[in-house]
């Protein structure tokens, strides 16, 4: 069991979402985040006063699947949240040692 | 039943005792004019509105979120203290003659201390067609708007109770004796010097002030580095919208009469206030890229603030002249100019107020004309070039008064009570801090 955090540009939540569904992800969960990377900050004025903006609104997409869908996943996300610029984000792939389902108690595979 | 009756005989007796005493008085009513008295009754809510809720819903959208109930507790509080301290001192101070006739010049008297001699059937010189308690409040509200203005520049950093003495200081010091040079019977008006309904007395004077207070103060912590954009526009467009439909009280009330001179106040108000709010988004649009609505408000504000001196003067072609030359100059001092001299003149009241009402009353010497108000003839139309220097006279007048006293009030109160919130209480936010209060609980 593998999981998957994908930290991306706000507007491509949606299409990694349909990726992901079509390859019959049935779960995800989202976080609005905030953070910088190799696109750093910039600074911005604003009624003639100046500010920096450190860290970048971002989405955070989290999803648990079995490992030998991992690899899909991870593709469908890369090309589906890909611009091309800087600040595209990065994708985490992590072990998972136990998932169990609270309503059912099902664990690990049967979980997922 | 017995009782009942008992009740009807002594409220026979009390009123028998109340006709007694104001018959007399009534034999002797002046003639007050009720149009008049109807329009002032009505200016003065109006004037009063422009500070609550007005200036503090557009000064409280403007500010971040940690610090909104203490700015709105500035525009409240400063209405509050104000009007008592008017009651107790200020109206006898900016307008009822002193009795020396040289010091009548510089201030007025203290006969009207606590207004104990303001009657039901009273009148003031200054006003002869309407009640005195109706002139009395009306100056009110524009003594109450004036300091609450500076608040623009101090906020998010001072202290509530420093900004209470600061109020009611500065309005004894500084609003009073200015009022009562122009208006109140002292040495600018006997020059000649025009201001219609406060360009230098209200704008000018709470501009200077609030540049002096910007810079002993300092910056707020963080300014530069981070966001210190509103917190919530959306209040500070009520906010605006509400000084804008206010304002007719404050320049169509100077008329203190309901008369022609008002409504061609009232019409230039209106033509001004438009004609600046598109000249600044125009400026944002073309340099900025992006028509803000701030911009679009502060605009409008500062065509309000320049046809402040001028309304009731002049025509409204030249309302026009003046609400799009306000735009343009007061854009570039709260946008430009702040970035360039580095001040922090939080929500603008220098760069608006300050440099809006200088402009507005040297405008009103060049544009005045005397077949709208035959008590102002200007420069450019009735060749009386001589106004521009009366003009120039009342600008630096109030702004070196007003800067001196200003800074001497605000440096009594640094070195006894503190002027500045701590650090930390000014990062954590004075919401919290020095009201217990926050916005959204």
């Amino acid at each position: 069991m593998k999981l998957i955090t994908a930290i991306i540009k706000p507007f491509k939540l949606d299409a990694v979402r349909e990726k992901l569904t079509a390859l019959g992800i049935e779960g995800m969960t989202v976080t609005e985040v905030k953070g910088f990377g190799r696109q750093k900050g910039h600074r911005e004025i604003y009624r003639g006063a100046e500010y920096a903006v450190n860290f970048l609104p971002k989405v955070k997409i989290e999803v648990a699947v079995t490992a030998d869908l991992a690899q899909s996943v991870v593709e469908a996300m890369t090309l589906a949240a890909r611009t091309g610029q800087i600040g595209d984000g990065k994708i985490f792939v992590t072990g998972i040692e136990h998932t169990v389902r609270i309503r059912t108690g099902e664990t690990d595979r049967d979980a997922l | 039943m017995t009782t009942w009756k008992r009740a009807c005989r002594w409220l026979a007796v009390a009123a028998g005792l109340v006709m007694s005493t104001i018959t007399p008085a009534l034999a002797a009513t002046p003639k007050f004019d009720s149009g008049d008295t109807a329009w002032m009754l009505t200016s003065s809510a109006l004037v009063l509105m422009m500070t609550i809720p007005g200036l503090a819903l557009f000064y409280g959208g403007m500010v971040r979120k940690k610090n909104v109930l203490a700015t709105l507790a500035q525009s409240f509080g400063a209405t509050c203290i104000i009007t008592v301290l008017w009651m107790v001192i200020g109206y006898s101070l900016a307008f009822t003659p002193n009795a020396h006739a040289g010091l009548n010049q510089l201030i007025g008297g203290v006969n009207e201390l606590l207004l104990g001699k303001l009657a039901l059937n009273s009148v003031s010189p200054l006003a002869p067609t309407i009640p005195e308690s109706v002139y009395m409040f009306f100056q009110m509200t524009f003594a109450i708007i004036t300091p609450a203005l500076i608040a623009g520049a101090l906020a998010d950093r001072m202290k509530f109770s420093a900004f209470m003495w600061f109020m009611s200081l500065w309005l004894i010091f500084v609003y009073c004796p200015i009022a009562h040079w122009v208006w109140g019977g002292g040495w600018l008006g006997s020059m000649g010097a025009l201001d219609y309904a406060g360009g230098t007395v209200v704008h000018l004077n709470a501009g200077t002030a609030a540049l002096v207070t910007c810079l002993v103060l300092g910056r707020r912590v963080g300014y530069g580095t981070e966001n210190m954009a509103p917190h919530n526009l959306v209040l500070s467009v009520i906010g605006a919208s509400l000084l804008w439909v206010g304002w007719f009280g404050f320049n169509a009330g100077s008329a203190v009469a309901a008369n022609a001179n008002a409504g061609m106040a009232a019409a230039a108000t209106q033509i001004a206030t438009a004609a600046a709010a598109m000249a600044w988004t125009a400026c944002e649009w073309v340099v900025l890229k992006k028509p803000s609505v701030l911009g679009m408000i502060s605009g409008a504000v500062a065509g309000l603030v320049a046809i402040t001196p001028a309304s009731g003067f002049v025509d409204a072609q030249g309302a026009l002249i003046i609400g799009a030359l306000a735009g343009f100059v007061c854009y570039l001092s709260a946008v430009h100019m702040k970035k360039w001299l580095g001040y922090d003149d939080a929500l603008d009241a220098w760069g608006v107020h300050g440099v809006g009402g200088a402009l507005g009353a040297m405008l009103t010497g060049a544009l005045a004309k005397h077949a709208i108000n035959a008590s102002g003839s200007g420069w450019l139309f009735d060749g009386n070039a001589h106004q521009m220097l009366v003009q120039f006279y009342d600008v630096a007048a109030t702004f070196i008064y007003c800067a001196i006293v200003t800074f001497i009030i605000l440096k009594l109160i640094d070195v006894t009570i503190g002027l500045r919130v701590s650090r930390e209480v000014e990062i954590e936010g004075l919401d919290i801090n020095l009201h217990g209060e926050i916005v959204h609980g």
